[in-house]
């Protein structure tokens, strides 16, 4: 059968499972569109080519599948640089298509001509370009290998406008993907594994990190086993959450620089730490020559490149943490730590039990209220999707997810404007959950065109609104570090419910405490997209914090104020 | 300085993600040569980079994670066999010719051009051997000179091959997963 090169691609994705694509079309990209038109792929139409990718990210971190997002040459492709990135600082599997100007015309600066695949080669996990049709189906078939094996993330495919045109007999069977042979590493040194098992059997002190790579690997029950067999107390970092239940009572919240006392001060207690896919970041750990110094530590972790990069462990398991914890589960023999156990719940004091609902109503509105109110009205059963900067810590430390993949949030790139775009991406992946979006004022302006693309694809997204009328987690680094010089960070917003009408959206202001729980109840009854501009406490911070390159034992505290810092009693 | 010996796809574009990811690891290169090797589609890279062993390791698990590189492998510790090729351009007139060509029979070097008012030398061995010719040539006025960069081999038994042409990883998995 001959086909186009566009409508193999097509023809392609199509057999690759995919339903949806977010993009943008123009110019090196038409062919393509063309046979997209003749295909059963949805077209999602961004407003901006970064949203495009976002949503790609979102819908892969909601689904574990691959997102896709399509641009053409030059600019449609620079602007999914910002999407790139955040997709593969938090590893996440998306595959990037972008049109190029013909082959005979490469290299002459040609009108939209841009060398994505230089520009994206530090950003991407591959990128390639393609000259000829009959390279196609292998090479997108090899994407979506590269994009989703071993540690996931994005993929870039540039294809040129004549490869698009161009005719090519079409084979699937025929287009195998071909990678290099690449050397099997024994990642399973008995030597290591034997380390590991008496580090295990021997600790009084020990602490699970739980990373992302537990939902990546698809390792929860394997997860969960192993912290049963050793009555292991969690800790989860930012994109670890939800891969353990936070209503589990070993579960102890979130760690780092905005992660609760308890949980950093045991960190700086314990005798052993199991990293399980994650990477100690440096908003995880503070500053490393202080951190767990009387710890050992055990690394579970795919990614070899990252054993002993930021903290030197004792014992590196390099592997997919799912057949690594079912290969250490049954050498556990110690599982008595209640005493350990009941020193971290002494250390919580009275902060866990206090509940923000029943502090008096003082008139403001803060933050924690309403993301706390969102997750008891939503039961914890919602996807929500933040943005960057407070409201994200909040999100962190108010909501308790029970179930993976529910928050989905740039962690590693921190980018801002991620969330509305994400959030239809992850809409897409899960249409019948509900979702929720946790964005502040300023990142929401970012990409709020993207509100156009929810009422022209008529989905359903709750979205609150966290205003303060500051770039607030900016403005908090310079009350505390930069004698409180607000500079460039006071911002002007639109009116968001006014805003949001003038795009078809109901549009809601709340600036009372009573009217929270109403608005979300509303909000949630609809079958349509609600914005809801929630008009916080305008200095407000998040505490505890631990201030970039500080101890982790170094917090600094909420000062004196009826406010609680921490969050509920799951 | 850490020796680092990787196998690569022989194609365009591979040369390039590997001295970029260097860059981006902040590591600096002191000396990279890439060539065919016997099997025609794989390249075979010798990297010398400034850094500890630490970052060798972080460089060379990197490495690997690109598509394109089969097997990368710090070399440092093991016995090695190393080589540097060198041609030096050397002034030399009627009255320090025979001077010249002496020196170059010390080191076992040979004369591979011979002009009027100059000599090309060739001469190979190790870095050290190399700069040691050279120290010695300075007097006579070193007009040009080109050097390969170091070439590495383990010794005897201890064989570095290219992994085999069969792949690691189960395809329908992957894509099975990737749906």
């Amino acid at each position: 059968m001959k086909l186009t090169g566009a409508e193999t691609l097509c023809e392609s994705l199509t057999r690759l499972g995919v339903r949806e694509i977010f993009g943008y079309p123009g110019g090196a990209i038409l062919p393509v569109y063309d046979a997209l038109g003749k295909s059963k792929l949805h077209h999602v139409l961004v407003r901006h080519e970064q949203g495009a990718t976002h949503m790609a990210d979102g819908y892969a971190r909601a689904s574990g599948g691959i997102g896709v997002a399509m641009a053409t040459s030059g600019p449609g492709a620079t602007n999914m640089v910002t999407g790139i990135a955040t997709a593969m600082m938090d590893s996440s599997p998306v595959v990037c298509i972008t049109g190029q100007v013909s082959s005979k015309v490469l290299g002459s600066d040609a009108f939209q001509e841009i060398d994505i695949t230089g520009i994206t080669m530090p950003i991407t996990k591959h990128n390639v370009v393609i000259t000829k049709a009959e390279d196609i189906a292998r090479t997108i078939r090899e994407a979506f290998l590269i994009a989703n094996s071993g540690r996931p993330g994005p993929v870039l495919v540039d294809i040129t406008k004549d490869a698009q045109q161009a005719s090519a007999e079409f084979n699937w069977e025929a287009s195998e993907p071909k990678l290099p042979p690449k050397r099997l590493r024994n990642n399973h040194d008995q030597a290591e594994f034997d380390r590991a098992v008496e580090m295990l059997n021997t600790a009084k002190r020990p602490i699970i990190l739980a990373g992302h790579g537990i939902m990546v690997s698809g390792a929860m029950r394997a997860f969960e086993q192993f912290v049963r067999a050793g009555n292991y107390p969690v800790a989860m970092t930012l994109l670890g959450i939800g891969c353990f239940p936070a209503n589990d009572p070993l579960n102890l919240g979130m760690m780092g620089m905005h992660g609760e006392a308890w949980v950093n001060n045991a960190i700086q207690e314990a005798d052993l730490l199991i990293a399980v896919g994650m990477r100690f970041d440096d908003r995880v750990t503070g500053d490393l020559r202080t951190y767990a110094k009387s710890a050992r530590k055990i690394h579970i972790e795919i990614d070899r490149a990252e054993i002993n990069k930021n903290v030197k462990v004792d014992a590196a398991l390099v592997g997919d943490a799912r057949e690594v914890l079912e290969k250490l589960t049954p050498h556990i023999q110690t599982r008595d730590h209640g005493t350990w156990i009941r020193h971290i719940t002494e250390l919580k004091g009275d902060s866990a039990v206090r509940d923000i609902q029943s502090l008096p109503d003082n008139g403001h509105l803060y933050a924690a209220h309403v993301i706390n109110d969102i997750w008891k009205e939503t039961r914890g059963e919602a996807i929500v999707v933040t943005d960057v900067g407070q409201h994200q810590m909040w999100e962190a430390q108010y909501y308790h997810h029970n179930q993976p993949r529910t928050l989905i949030t740039s962690g590693g790139l921190g980018t801002m404007g991620f969330a509305l775009p994400a959030a239809i991406g992850a809409k897409f992946a899960k249409p019948g959950s509900e979702v929720w979006v946790v964005v502040g004022d300023g990142g929401f302006q970012m990409t709020m065109s993207e509100l156009a693309t929810i009422v022209q694809e008529k989905i359903s997204i709750k979205i609150a609104i966290i205003n303060n009328g500051y770039l607030g987690m900016v403005r908090q680094w310079q009350e505390f570090f930069y004698d409180k010089r607000y500079v460039a960070t006071p911002l002007v917003a639109p009116d968001f419910a006014a805003l949001a009408n003038a795009f078809g959206i109901r549009g809601e202001r709340i600036t009372k405490r009573a009217e929270v729980v109403p608005i979300i109840r509303s909000a949630r009854e609809s079958n349509e997209t609600v914005l809801i501009d929630f008009r916080v406490e305008q200095e407000d911070s998040v505490y505890p914090m631990v201030a970039a390159g500080a101890s982790l034992s170094d917090m600094i505290r909420r000062p004196n104020n009826p406010l609680v810092e921490t969050a509920t009693e799951p | 300085m850490q020796t680092l010996v990787a196998y690569v796809e022989n194609k365009p574009g591979v040369l390039n993600r590997v001295a970029s990811l260097a860059r981006r690891l902040a590591i600096n290169i002191d000396s990279l040569t890439v060539g065919p090797t016997e099997n025609e589609e794989i390249a075979r890279m010798t990297i010398v980079a400034h850094t500890d062993e630490r970052g060798a390791h972080r460089l060379e698990a990197s490495l690997e994670k690109l598509v394109d590189v089969l097997l990368a492998e710090n070399i440092s510790t093991r016995a090695l066999l190393e080589r540097d090729l060198a041609l030096i351009k050397v002034s030399a007139d009627q009255q320090n010719r025979p001077h010249l060509m002496e020196l170059i029979k010390v080191f076992r070097a040979r004369v591979v051009d011979v002009a009027p008012e100059s000599l090309i030398i060739e001469v190979s061995g190790t870095v050290d051997k190399i700069d040691g010719l050279l120290e010695v040539l300075r007097p006579f006025g070193v007009l040009e000179m080109a050097r390969t960069g170091r070439i590495s081999m383990t010794r005897g038994g201890d064989l570095l091959q290219p992994p085999p042409a069969t792949q690691s990883e189960s395809l329908e998995t992957a894509e099975a997963k990737s749906k």
